[in-house]
């Protein structure tokens, strides 16, 4: 048997690629092997750390950024696959200071713990809502299950995301 | 009672903000100038001889910084205390032999990550492969392999005598025996364990770290690398979670710093999901085997247990967590008569260690499932045996836990009205069940380095620092000390400020561990504040030419009792002072060491805390007789945690309790073949989802603790504890099927055994 415990694959001589990332509405150019992930080059390129790896796998959650409108797992994204695509994280979210109704809930309603997975559960739940107006329970809980939390139990946070709904309908 | 203005107030996390901004640092997070990143070499086999580390190859991969094996650690033995000496038996590095899979060879820092994974491949380790073992029974056979130079592998013993267990066994109306099965749990925190490294060109070493207990990194780092504690920082940025499983030092820790040392840069570790499953701690798999005598009546007169833990290959917190279990067996229920005695193994299988419940968690599941077996035994009512036997303030466990404070009947009893007990259990629905278990917990552990103690700053703008040591780690203890620190000295919680989680800021704290931080960091803090508070009044007093007696503080001002009008604010009173000759700086100082007994390692009984916490979980399953799946669909949660300083905080810790403790015992199975854990990821090891949770309803049941800060107790793994039984006792009430070993798998309903199932 052998035993690898890996995150990456070993060094790679691939030819750089130069692409254009817009992220948060800003244009970044930049270099990059085609084998890195968004995660990676979000993270370690443009020095935006709130999306988190928390497995490297796509099984947590933790690494969730918006592209287009959709909410999808950045660590097995690679970069080159969102050129040209509009790509929104954590960071983009408050405008000058104001947050979003979604933070705002979180912070009210006591949908953090520890904040590892925070960011992922926030945007994960922003493109729910942007996508679906009157959202039940169940509705919520299935669009959130494939962010994990260890953390709270997911009351608070299902809660939070309630809250922020209905605000929307009134 | 004057009603409190911040405690009790379900405020909103003072660094919320941070969090959900994605501002908040979590240490992989951060970047230095110059870092290199490392990576550990691990045996690929459970038992193996080290004859030879070639390090040729890797020395010529440029951009290689530096490479390590155990020859290069100064002191390469660790363990969790320094304070039990006796029981540090792990290397760093390897020596001599690996002892699981996983067990570090040697480490390398490199200019990237990719180019350090690629260095690990270049390092030809010549093993000479030992027999191996994995059952903590077969450990203990003649002729099985010794792990560490212990006579059968028994790595610990823990033995308590109280009463007299056979005289008591003759009295008794009934005797029975039951054995059950706890297994392994990971603690899955959602950040994988992290560091970074630095020295400076002075000596000094600033090590970020996910610690739990920076100050206890700090005494470890400085033993095992012949360091001064002096020259030493340990930082810890925010926590992604950790339960106890970034509690003890690990290997990336001290690696991290010989590569910088060597290397004269800045060394990151960051471990993947599969090191953090295989390569770090686990809760301690159990076997238990409890033979209780009791009354027609329901009253308990004896317990004997006998309890095998798999230590696994090292010590780590192990001879501390099997008393343990022999200590929550004694404390929920009152028992005349007590045996116990613990085993800890040695096994090649991966490291127990730390897990919230501490030893608790398994010895609950015995308890509480052996309570309904027993209530069934005599025609009785599970709530009733439980309120017939239950643990009342006054008294004193077997174990010398003197309770001060208990409000386990009252959790009982609301737990079982909120469920509508009575009718659900006289009106059965087909396929559902309800169940019922409790717990008891400490605020605290004597290890002999429980303490505590805070600094509170009054700044020239007249908001409030707190200098801490404790550290949060999510569990919301930042927001509870600052709540404290606000309400004692009347100031809104927004000008209050928190800093430490850094050993050169904050001073000593023995972290977050053993449910310890709102109750001995908020004594520390309230002391601190209460010694500011009288500093500031006595400036006023002066200044106002006022008796001390007659100033009270309101909103961060100064009044004259009896008059409407401020007289003078918090800035003014610190300018007031620091500018005027013969005054200074507004500095209160607190710290807090319990009353106490320091734990004994070999029987594991001594008064360990200063106040214990209780609680009772009712819960409602329902069975699919056709897949034999377990859908838990309500929790009445009913916790005495003393006064609630952050009602949010408490539900939410509750809360988190119900998840980890449905996890385990439910889906989370560790799938082991010959030491390697076979399903190290999220996708092979089931954590409740979203989708997974039952309806919740918490009971704050508030008893006022006589030393707790404003009556504050314990909360955050006591609530773990009555989840696992409850839910086996509810399965039973539905099926018929009493299932002694977790988890409760759709298998093990259908009686399906493990061998007829395909492969995975």
């Amino acid at each position: 048997m052998k035993c690898v415990y890996s995150k990456r694959k070993g060094s790679m001589t691939l030819e750089k690629k130069e692409i254009e990332l817009r992220v948060n509405g800003v244009p970044y150019q930049i270099r990059i092997a085609p084998h890195r992930t968004l995660l990676e080059v979000l993270r370690e390129e443009l020095f935006l750390t709130g999306a988190k790896e928390g497995c490297g796998m796509g099984d947590c959650g933790a690494c969730t950024v918006i592209v287009d409108g959709k909410p999808i797992l950045s660590c097995i994204t690679l970069a080159v696959e969102v050129a040209g695509k509009e790509v929104t994280t954590i960071e983009g979210l408050s405008r000058e200071g104001v947050l979003h109704p979604l933070q705002e809930a979180f912070m009210k309603h006591g949908a953090i713990q520890c904040g590892f997975c925070t960011p992922g559960m926030i945007l994960t739940s922003k493109a729910f809502l942007d996508e679906c107006d009157h959202p039940s329970e169940p509705e919520i809980r299935k669009a959130m299950a494939g962010n994990l939390c260890r953390c709270t139990g997911y009351v608070k946070i299902v809660k939070a995301i309630q809250r922020v709904a209905q605000n929307k309908e009134e | 009672m004057i009603p409190f203005s911040v405690i009790g107030k379900p405020v909103p996390r003072v660094e919320g903000r941070l969090k959900v901004t994605g501002e908040a640092k979590f240490c992989d997070d951060v970047v230095l100038p110059g870092m290199l990143y490392g990576r550990i070499l691990r045996s690929p086999h459970p038992h193996a001889r080290i004859l030879n580390i070639n390090l040729e190859k890797v020395k010529k991969l440029g951009g290689v910084r530096a490479v390590i094996t155990g020859k290069d650690v100064p002191n390469n033995k660790y363990g969790v205390y320094k304070l039990f000496p006796e029981t540090l038996d792990e290397s760093v590095l390897c020596l001599e032999k690996a002892r699981y899979i996983g067990d570090g060879v040697a480490a390398v820092a490199a200019v990237d990550e990719d180019l350090a994974q690629e260095a690990l491949g270049l390092i030809d380790v010549e093993y000479e492969i030992l027999p191996a073992v994995f059952d903590p029974e077969e450990a203990m056979n003649p002729g099985a392999p010794l792990i560490h130079d212990k006579p059968n592998n028994i790595a610990w013993e823990v033995h308590l005598e109280h009463g007299d267990v056979e005289k008591g066994f003759q009295e008794s109306d009934f005797v029975r025996e039951d054995e059950f099965v706890a297994p392994a749990q990971n603690h899955a925190a959602l950040e994988p364990h992290s560091a970074i490294a630095a020295f400076d060109r002075s000596g000094k070493l600033t090590l970020y770290s996910c610690a739990q207990s920076p100050y206890v990194v700090l005494q470890d780092l400085a033993f095992v690398l012949g360091l001064k504690p002096r020259d030493i920082r340990v930082v810890s940025p925010y926590i992604g979670g950790g339960f106890g499983g970034k509690y003890q030092i690990l290997p990336l820790d001290f690696c991290t710093a010989l590569l910088s040392r060597i290397s004269g840069r800045p060394v990151k570790i960051t471990y993947s999901r599969q090191e953090v499953f295989q390569c770090t701690r686990q809760r301690h798999p159990m076997r238990i085997r409890l033979k209780t005598g009791y009354n027609k009546d329901g009253t308990l007169v004896a317990k004997q247990c006998r309890t095998i833990g798999d230590n696994g290959a090292y010590n780590s917190s192990g001879p501390t967590i099997i008393g343990r279990a022999g200590a929550q067996l004694s404390m929920v229920y009152k028992v005349k008569h007590l045996e116990f005695r613990g085993l800890l193994v040695y096994t090649n299988s991966p490291v127990g260690g730390a897990f919230r419940g501490f030893g608790n968690m398994q010895a609950r599941f015995a308890d509480d499932s052996q309570m309904d077996m027993i209530a069934e035994d005599l025609h009785m009512d599970p709530v009733q045996i439980r309120l017939k036997n239950a643990r009342q303030a006054g008294e004193t466990s077997p174990h010398g836990w003197k309770v001060t404070s208990c409000g386990l009947t009252e959790c009982i009893q609301k737990a079982k009205e909120m469920a509508d007990w009575d009718a659900k259990k006289q009106k059965k629905v087909k396929n559902r069940g309800i169940g019922i278990a409790c717990n008891a917990y400490v605020s605290g552990v004597n290890a002999g380095h429980d303490a505590s103690s805070a600094f509170v700053k009054i700044e020239i703008d007249g908001t409030v620092t707190l200098i801490t040591g404790a550290t949060d780690i999510g569990q919301g203890s930042d927001t509870t000390l600052c709540q404290i620190v606000a309400e004692v000295l009347g100031v809104p919680l927004e000008n209050v400020r928190i800093m430490g989680h850094d050993t050169d800021v904050g001073p000593f704290d023995c972290g977050t561990v053993a449910s310890r931080v709102t109750f001995m960091a908020g004594k520390a803090a309230e002391g601190a504040a209460l010694d500011a508070k009288k500093q500031l009044i006595a400036r006023v007093s002066e200044l106002l030419e006022a008796r001390p007696e007659d100033l009270e503080i309101r909103g961060g001002r100064f009044y004259v009792k009896g008059m409407p009008h401020p007289r003078m604010s918090f800035a003014e009173a610190v300018r007031a002072s620091l500018y005027t000759k013969g005054g200074g700086l507004i500095l209160g100082r607190g710290a807090y060491n319990p009353n106490t007994e320091r734990l004994d390692l070999k029987t594991g009984a001594g008064n360990l805390s200063p106040s214990y916490s209780f609680g009772a979980q009712v819960v409602e399953v329902e069975v699919n007789p056709v897949t034999g799946r377990v859908k838990v669909l309500n929790v009445f949660a009913a916790h005495d945690c003393g006064v609630a300083i952050n009602p949010s905080s408490l539900e939410g810790q509750i809360e988190g309790s119900i998840a980890q403790g449905l996890g385990y015992a439910l889906t989370e199975d560790l799938l082991f073949e010959k030491g390697e854990i076979k399903n190290a990821s999220f996708f092979g090891y089931k954590i409740p989802t979203t989708l997974d949770m039952p309806h919740i309803e918490t009971i704050l049941v508030e008893t006022v603790d006589p030393e707790g800060p404003f009556g504050a107790k314990g909360v955050s793994e006591g609530t773990i504890l009555p989840l696992p039984p409850a839910i086996a006792n509810a399965v039973y009430d539905a099926t018929g099927i009493r299932v002694k070993e977790l988890p409760i798998t759709p298998e093990k309903i259908l009686g399906i055994s493990p061998s007829t199932l395909l492969p995975l």
